[in-house]
């Protein structure tokens, strides 16, 4: 099996609310990530497809295909957005790294038909990342 | 907030990365001077070098529907600040640290004592760590239970 990587780079805004907790709490659980007028990321997406080599083309699949896949699941849905009102997939969820990076995972797993989606590394800083694997116990898709 | 259903089929892990820098001297008591001098090479000098090393910490659990976290980041800085960065960083591993007082504080040996360290983080399981000695050396750890034995000794 080889893993194959692929990196993009998108640019988006969101805040930390959660309309169930008071001022106060939001304040405390959320911090500075509670401004209300938002703030933003330089996102770094890296997404690894494992698979067997095809031994006609040597790929595991075309790059030219995830990125295209890339593009219309994650780009035009993400970059330079607001993830609280613009993105439906993060509507009713705090836009964490964790969160973000699980919808990514939700979107791409069904569109990736050769190889498997192995990971999904979101990097909100150089400093913070979300990873997420196929879980192996299983289980409803969230 | 609605609660979504958290994580199902997919594992979600939360990895943060922290900077520390710090001394070390690798020497092993069971060697000759020549030995340690050819085992470790410049890394045997008496007066010690340092590093600015990276830590990456890797836990994971569920994902907390009114937070949208697996742990709070201030409680997980909160935890590493006090149990490694504080008593580690701008320290000399071998002389302040009672851990490598027989150990070689190879970077393989740190890595054992910073999971070791964070393992009892009561918000999320502790998955791995890795620490990165410079850009080219890194090291990753998640917890394997015969390293004790191993770890007595010097591992390079």
């Amino acid at each position: 099996m080889v893993l194959l990587t692929r990196k993009i780079e998108f640019a988006a805004s969101h805040f930390y609310h959660n309309p169930d907790f008071s001022p106060d709490e939001n304040r405390r659980v959320f911090g500075k990530c509670n401004n209300p007028h938002g703030h933003g990321h330089n996102y770094s997406l890296e997404v690894t497809v494992a698979g067997e080599p095809n031994p006609v083309t040597g790929m595991v699949l075309d790059l030219k295909d995830l990125k295209e896949i890339l593009e219309c699941e994650v780009m035009q849905r993400m970059d330079h957005r607001h993830l609280n009102y613009e993105v439906p997939e993060l509507q009713g969820q705090i836009p964490t790294c964790e969160n973000i990076a699980r919808v990514i995972w939700n979107l791409l797993e069904p569109r990736i038909k050769q190889g498997k989606l192995h990971r999904v590394r979101l990097y909100e800083t150089p400093d913070l990342f979300a990873d997420c694997y196929r879980n192996a116990t299983g289980g409803a898709a969230a | 907030m609605p609660a979504q259903a958290q994580n199902g089929a997919v594992k979600v892990v939360l990895g943060r990365r922290y900077h520390f820098s710090a001394s070390h001297r690798l020497h092993s008591a069971v060697f000759s001077e020549e030995e340690n001098s050819r085992v470790y090479g410049k890394c045997n000098n008496p007066h010690g070098h340092g590093h600015n090393y990276v830590l990456e910490v890797l836990i994971s659990g569920a994902v907390d529907p009114a937070t949208g976290m697996i742990a709070n980041l201030a409680d997980l800085d909160g935890f590493v600040e006090r149990a490694v960065l504080e008593p580690l960083d701008h320290r000399s591993l071998n002389e302040e640290v009672a851990a490598f007082r027989d150990t070689v504080p190879t970077t393989e040996n740190l890595c054992i004592e910073i999971f070791e360290r964070l393992k009892s983080f009561p918000k999320a399981k502790l998955e791995s760590v890795r620490v990165q000695e410079t850009s080219n050396n890194s090291f990753e750890y998640a917890g394997n239970a015969d390293h004790l034995e191993e770890s007595k000794g010097p591992s390079r």
